[in-house]
């Protein structure tokens, strides 16, 4: 029986075989060049002193000597903490009412409670600066709170506070959507409380998806460059650290350190949401039926009251941008004009920036849908090339864990390095793309390799069979019915691109300057009406994508969706 | 008959699990063949080495004479039926059906052709403009069946066809597979754990437990001439009972048998297992003479329809009852009910030693 293996048996590749592994090696070059090397190259700056010898500990020692900076690292971790608490009850609530309330209007609420996903975040502070600043419309109202000013923590905390909420939202709606109506039905048999019900199967069901909606909000608020940028004044953050060492005193070596910082509790919540993740599928069987919720009417009243609340703020948000952007003199003279959008787009030459905001968008959901997707199905349902599956697969998921302003520094020290090959492509859109894909690759690969996991693992071994070479299947029954995740993926590498600033605001030159960091630079140029007249374009863009995107599945969903039709 | 497919000391290794140990196995030109064993016990891992699907650790396989142990499953000759279909949802039946004949650049009529003969043939003709959904599990599965024979393979690999269709279309469809086999000639392979669909379709059974053949044989044999104690367990129903062979007789409890009569029971000695089928159990006195009747008392009767399974307490033979398969009519005939006195005996040639 236990006999001694002499060789192992190896299967001889079909020639179309070679084609997927080529494919695969190329991911993994990708990977390799513009998302590992660029964080090494981070790594390397941290250990170095100025003259590029190897330095141990010394930069970290000067950074921790440094009371301005410990300072802003102070600063970073309890605004990330506050905001953190904050959102997260009232994401909560919100998601709760959507899914499992019969709250009317459901969809329309969700929607209003996504706006701040189509612009940059520091439009939030921008309109904050409208309702509060120091010729702000509710600035009494704040002085009575006893806040001097809006600049400072609180701004940043309530922008924040906007910016993020989508974020808690989604994966707090998701994880309430996982119930199993059978827990329910058999509380209900015991005669159990409505109150006892919510602490024993509600809360704990969906505790992963409050740890990881945590996590999330607290690495989203300590990455933020935008917001602290725009309104905070005195109050420094490492965000801002990062960006005034590296650019205003080309201390590269500190600015590296603070990015190790700023690394550590991203790569902390991506550890633990890997961990919550596996938790969470693994609860809940094929077997679970899942929970319609029935109307109860006072619950249903207070969390339609509520979920109004919060949508009027949203609103309020996005509205006052909007209508401080059509003002001619604000606080002046309201009168509406277009003098704002003239300002940037002909005097700010921003209309340039939109083009490369639309170049580097379209690019990002072109080329990143194609990578992300072929690679996710290279991973997902072909063989061979064992040694490199395990790679890729971690650097597909790396992403998730950088923040954009980290993996921005590494580009700069990669690409800027004389001598490396690659450093023709620094400041070009090229560069930029690439960037953008690589920063929001996770995602994408999570909904590809989903969207590839619910298929029949045996196609590929039925084409094999009828002789059939893997790329028809892919094109002829895979792409097809993945096209909703496709143009989901697309829509999501599109509307990023167009909002990003973390991660570019290192890489652009002048030629390719992007919309996103051009209302950045008015904003700092003093230029308020401006900025927030771009912001709101780049957010009607965002919708109109949106809308776009959703006409496309729509039609896609025609031409190749018939069969899901009885 | 010729091997047309031979298996030789096929092993494989899951990391430190060996999932097959040092597999031979023949399969002969036309036979339908079952790997038949518990879950994990490596019968699909098996068909999936034959698929070229996984790749053996060591061992060769060899299909009409030709060595295809290294090569990539497009360069075999085969068709596959799975147990989830696998039919492409967003294709038509047609489209489905016609997959590889279409990328053999055949021209559109003719394919048109075949796949309504291929459709006839699984006795679903007219099907072509529908799509898989819109089709029951049993018709699903029959539209796999003729895309798997659609490319006229040399040899079909069948992976738990039927495991996911309900018990009535189940049978009926296992029926439609073996005619059709056996009208077609195509040299079969079936993966199944159920073990009547095995003994009912099957040329030749091979009962697999821990990655080891336990045996191959016909379905008679297998059931009547177990080779093993777990393969007397795992095929049909058995009433085990310890005994002990002593001085050319076999006893079991008070009652015993010359050896010369249990063919098993030849060159054993002292303790032993002794395997009686239900029906090998007679309920009739007939031609036994009352000396060796067995007193017997039925216990309980477990009605399961045309047969009952009447657990007998025969304390002559053992303390635990025993399970007798009694008809119906049979009970009624004899005015037979739970607490009855029921004499039995036992064919001593039915008897199985281990």
């Amino acid at each position: 029986m236990t006999q001694l293996v002499l060789s192992t048996v190896r299967q001889k590749a079909h020639w179309s075989d070679w084609l997927g592994r080529a494919f695969l090696v190329l991911v993994l070059l990708v990977l390799l060049a513009f998302l590992a090397a660029p964080l090494l190259a981070i790594l390397v700056q941290a250990l170095q002193d100025d003259q590029g010898r190897y330095a141990g500990l010394a930069n970290f020692l000067a950074y921790a000597r440094t009371p301005t900076l410990l300072a802003s690292l102070w600063n970073s971790l309890w605004v990330s903490a506050v905001v953190t608490v904050i959102v997260i009850p009232m994401a909560f609530v919100f998601a709760y009412a959507l899914v499992r309330a019969c709250v009317p209007g459901a969809g329309v609420l969700r929607a209003v409670s996504l706006i701040p996903l189509l612009a940059p975040s520091l439009l939030s502070a921008i309109s904050l600066i409208y309702w509060f600043g120091n010729q702000g419309v509710l600035k009494e109202f704040l002085t009575a709170l006893g806040v001097s000013q809006i600049y400072g923590p609180v701004g940043v905390v309530i922008a924040q506070c906007f910016s993020v909420f989508p974020h808690a939202v989604m994966i707090l709606v998701t994880a309430l959507s996982l119930a199993d109506a059978r827990l329910y039905e058999a509380a209900d048999a015991l005669g159990t409380g409505a109150l006892r019900k919510f602490f024993t199967i509600t809360l704990p069901g969906a505790k992963y998806g409050l740890i990881s909606a945590a996590l999330v909000t607290f690495t989203l608020v300590i990455t933020d460059f935008g917001i602290p940028k725009v309104i905070g004044g005195n109050f420094n953050m490492m965000a801002t650290d990062v960006f005034k060492l590296v650019i205003g005193q080309q201390d590269f070596a500190k600015g590296a350190v603070v990015a190790l910082l700023l690394l550590a509790p991203a790569v902390f919540s991506f550890g633990v949401d890997r961990y919550v993740s596996r938790r969470q599928t693994a609860m809940l069987t094929a077997r679970a039926v899942p929970l319609v919720p029935k109307p109860a009417l006072w619950r249903d009243r207070l969390l339609l009251a509520y979920c109004l609340l919060v949508s009027a703020l949203m609103l309020a948000m996005l509205g006052m941008a909007v209508f401080a952007s059509f003002a001619s003199f604000w606080p002046y003279n309201l009168a509406p004009s277009l003098q704002h959008y003239r300002m940037g787009l002909v005097d700010g030459a921003v209309a340039e920036g939109f083009v490369n905001s639309l170049k580097m968008a379209a690019g990002t959901a072109v080329l990143g849908t194609v990578l992300v997707f072929v690679s996710a199905y290279l991973l997902e349902k072909t063989r061979g090339l064992d040694l490199l599956r395990g790679p890729v697969q971690m650097l597909a998921i790396v992403p998730m864990a950088v923040p954009g302003l980290v993996l921005g520094l590494g580009y700069i020290f990669f690409f800027n390095e004389p001598g490396n090959p690659l450093q023709g492509l620094y400041h070009t859109m090229t560069l930029l793309t690439l960037c953008t894909i690589v920063h929001f690759y996770t995602t994408g690969h999570l909904t590809a390799v989903t969207a590839l996991k619910s298929l029949d693992a045996d196609f590929e071994a039925v084409s094999a069979s009828l002789k059939v070479p893997f790329y028809r299947t892919f094109w002829r029954v895979t792409v097809p019915i993945c096209t909703p995740a496709l143009i989901d993926i697309a829509r999501y590498f599109f509307i990023n691109a167009m909002t990003t600033i973390s991660a570019v605001v290192f890489l652009y030159s002048p030629e390719t300057k992007v919309a996103s960091i051009a209302i950045l630079n008015l904003d700092e140029a003093g230029d308020m009406g401006a900025a927030a007249a771009m912001a709101v374009l780049i957010a009607a863009i965002s919708a109109t994508a949106t809308g776009l995107f959703a006409l496309l599945g729509g039609w896609a969903g025609r031409k190749t969706q018939a069969w899901r039709r009885r | 008959m010729p091997a047309y497919l031979s298996l030789r000391n096929i092993n494989k290794s899951f990391g430190s699990f060996q999932a097959l140990k040092g597999v031979d196995l023949d399969v002969l030109s036309g036979e339908l063949l079952c790997f038949l064993g518990p879950s994990g016990c490596g019968k699909t891992t098996l068909l999936r080495i034959i698929a070229g699907l996984e790749v053996q650790t060591q061992g060769r396989v060899e299909q009409a004479g030709r060595d295809i142990s290294r090569l990539p499953p497009a360069e075999r000759d085969y068709g596959i039926v799975f147990q989830s279909y696998a039919l492409f949802p967003n294709l038509s039946v047609a489209d489905n059906v016609g997959y590889g004949l279409v990328n053999r650049r055949l021209p559109k009529a003719q394919i048109d052709r075949r796949v309504e003969e291929l459709l006839a043939l699984v006795g679903l003709p007219g099907s072509a403009a529908k799509f898989p959904s819109q089709l029951s599990g049993g018709q699903q599965q029959r539209i796999a069946l003729a895309r798997a024979l659609a490319m006229q393979p040399g040899l079909l690999l069948l992976d738990e066809p039927l495991s996911a269709l309900d018990a009535l279309e189940r049978v009926r469809l296992r029926q439609e597979i073996r005619s059709l086999q056996k009208q077609l000639g195509v040299t079969t392979v079936m993966v199944t754990h159920d073990q009547e669909e095995a003994l009912s379709v099957a040329d030749r059974i091979v009962v697999m437990n821990h990655g080891v053949i336990e045996q191959v044989g016909s379905p008679t044999e297998i059931y009547r001439e177990p080779a093993s104690a777990f393969v007397a367990d795992f095929v049909g129903k058995v009433n085990v009972l310890p005994g002990r062979i002593e001085g050319a007789r076999l006893h079991v409890g008070q009652w015993s048998v010359g050896t010369g009569e249990v063919p098993s029971a030849r060159d054993r000695n002292g303790a032993v297992k002794v395997y009686l089928r239900p029906e090998d159990i007679r309920a009739r006195s007939g031609d036994v003479s009352r000396a060796a009747l067995i007193q017997g008392h039925i216990e309980k009767i477990e009605f399961l329809g045309a047969f009952c399974h009447v657990h007998v307490q025969a304390p002559q033979l053992s303390s635990r009852p025993l399970v007798v398969y009694l008809s119906l009519n049979f009970l009624a005939e004899q005015g037979l009910s739970e607490g009855s006195d029921l004499p039995l005996s036992l064919m001593p040639e039915r008897i199985k030693i281990f």
